[in-house]
């Protein structure tokens, strides 16, 4: 579980907060998307799950530990991070290195070790390249590398910021499985995207920020119902929600993804015969 | 009648980076027309970003591999122009902001290209404003990169670009750090650049629900080689483009469902609304 509550935050030297009164409990085996403008303070709160910034009031309890109380290393074990830009995270010589880098820290087996990363290597099929630089590899490849590594390590929540980027389709496809088959194993996954087809097809519960502010959190379908607080967080609708917008009554609800669009629509026209 | 121009053109073009055999690039024929705004898609590894780096000439300048054919770019040899002399032709704008931002300001960092090319102080002034205001960014003139958000961030680098006023933008995933209200607006921002000044656009883009409505041509790259190339609306039709790593629009993907189930359109629709009213005007008539 982690437990935010009424946490502020500003940076040093800054005079203004960029977390204001933020309160939540994610529990495990959820889905939680969260979404807002650019400078929101996503990042910024995600940060704070593994200890990596503390809060200036306020509090951050994983497992009913307080953040400011124990090492980021204590926390990382728990909550993986996914950072944005692979650049933040990839170090290592080879590929098979930087997916062993924290399992060796973790002070795992060298054969569990060895298991774990060929599972992960193979798993976002990047075996082939375990031999060469990190650094050789495309845009989409490294970011793949980076969940590669957190996964290996197997901790109960896994933070992705903005895991869609520079990933193409059959990648989210991947991705969207991994999250799925996470969740069966009672691990959280959260997502901070600016994706909205993504967000849409993984259906999570979904929070919304605005200037450090939590201005909705709530099941998606509802929070994307609410055109004022997604204009505020410059969010646009998925396709699928403008879909039944534009055809309600028509269709009763909106699809959640493109098979039951395709058979709604079906049913649809083919009534009319 | 107006005649088109090529202004890039690959020939006969293969290309593999020092140390590997692969081949990245395999024979690449291409020509793309001055005005053209080029949607440029394919998995992940495919090629995308190496064919990119051979039109601002990074490639063979800076990356040195086995360069086989030719690319022209404005009707001149990449090879044979330094890699300056093909900035001031093509803008690029980086994946990661990071790798384009080193000045202390933005407003340094946006002017830096100005002043080495050696405008006057009223043309680096006016470009300066014009694209704080066109990107939005007046508020940030005087910030130093590292107070910025990764957002904030991708919008200087695209200023410092921008400002230099190159006959071709090339766009690598412009838009991943930018939140969808603000990637809209600044696609269209593009594409006014596009319709207003004939600027060539080349953007990769994996969101391409975003450019759907904007760009007149795409192409489709994987492993190395072209496998489609054309006016957008005819390939985004094509089914097989999530095989490529292709993330068709929902849309996009729905019509063709219906299609293989004998339901057949009278258009192909790139956006929800005007397929939303083609329903509509089925079921109910109502247009």
């Amino acid at each position: 579980m982690i437990e935010v509550e009424s946490l502020y935050f500003k940076y040093p030297l800054a005079n203004d907060y960029v977390l204001k009164n933020i309160s939540l409990k994610i529990g495990l085996g959820e889905v939680v998307g969260i979404m807002g403008g650019n400078g929101s303070g996503k990042t910024t709160l995600i940060k704070h799950f593994n200890g990596l910034l503390k809060p200036t009031k306020g509090f951050v309890k994983v497992f009913g530990k307080d953040t400011r109380k124990e090492s980021v290393a204590y926390f990382s074990k728990k909550v993986g991070l996914v950072f944005q830009n692979p650049g933040h995270q990839i170090f290592s010589d080879t590929v098979w290195n930087e997916v062993a880098f924290a399992l060796k820290n973790f002070g795992f087996e060298e054969e569990i070790i060895n298991k774990r990363v060929k599972w992960a290597l193979e798993f976002f099929n990047l075996i082939q390249y375990k031999d060469m630089s990190p650094l050789l590899l495309s845009g989409g490849e490294k970011k793949r590398l980076c969940l590669a590594s957190v996964l290996a390590w197997n901790p109960d929540f896994i933070i992705l910021d903005e895991p869609t980027v520079g990933q193409d389709f059959l990648q989210k496809e991947k991705l969207i499985e991994i999250i799925k088959m996470l969740v069966t194993q009672n691990k959280t996954v959260i997502v901070v995207s600016h994706d909205v087809e993504f967000i849409w097809l993984l259906q999570p519960r979904l929070i919304l920020i605005s200037n450090g502010i939590i201005v909705k959190d709530g099941d998606c379908r509802s929070v994307f119902k609410d055109d004022s607080v997604l204009e505020k967080c410059g969010i646009t609708k998925p396709q699928l929600v403008e879909l039944y917008e534009e055809l309600y009554p028509l269709i009763e609800r909106p699809p959640v993804d493109i098979v039951e669009a395709r058979s709604m629509m079906l049913k649809l026209l083919r009534g009319l015969k | 009648m107006e005649t088109l121009t090529e202004i890039i053109k690959f020939i006969n073009f293969s290309f593999s980076y020092s140390g590997s055999n692969a081949l990245i690039l395999k024979n690449i024929n291409l020509s793309i027309e001055e005005g053209d705004f080029v949607l440029l898609v394919g998995p992940s590894g495919c090629g995308k970003s190496t064919l990119l780096r051979c039109i601002n000439g990074l490639i063979p300048h800076l990356y040195s591999g086995v360069y086989e054919g030719e690319v022209i770019v404005d009707g001149e040899l990449v090879k044979n122009k330094s890699v300056n002399e093909l900035a001031t032709k093509v803008g690029f704008v980086f994946q990661n902001p990071e790798n384009q931002i080193f000045m202390f300001s933005v407003e340094k960092d946006i002017v830096f290209g100005l002043e080495n090319i050696g405008l006057d102080r009223n043309e680096i002034d006016s470009r300066l404003e014009w694209v704080l205001h066109a990107l939005g960014i007046e508020h940030l003139r005087y910030k130093p990169p590292y107070e910025l958000s990764d957002g904030q961030k991708q919008r200087v680098a695209i200023a410092g670009v921008l400002a230099m006023k190159p006959k071709i933008l090339i766009l690598d995933e412009p838009t991943s750090l930018l939140d969808p209200r603000t990637a809209l607006e600044f696609i269209l921002l593009i594409k006014e650049l596009n319709r207003k000044f004939g600027l060539t656009i080349i953007v990769v883009e994996h969101r391409i629900d975003l450019l759907t409505n904007v760009a007149n041509r795409m192409i489709v790259l994987d492993k190395g080689e072209i496998i489609f190339n054309g006016c957008l609306k005819e390939v985004i039709k094509n089914k097989n483009l999530n095989l490529y790593g292709v993330n068709v629009p929902p849309v996009i993907a729905l019509q063709n469902y219906l299609k293989d189930e004998g339901l057949i359109f009278n258009e192909f629709y790139l956006n929800v609304k005007d397929f939303s009213k083609e329903i509509k005007r089925r079921l109910i008539g109502i247009d």
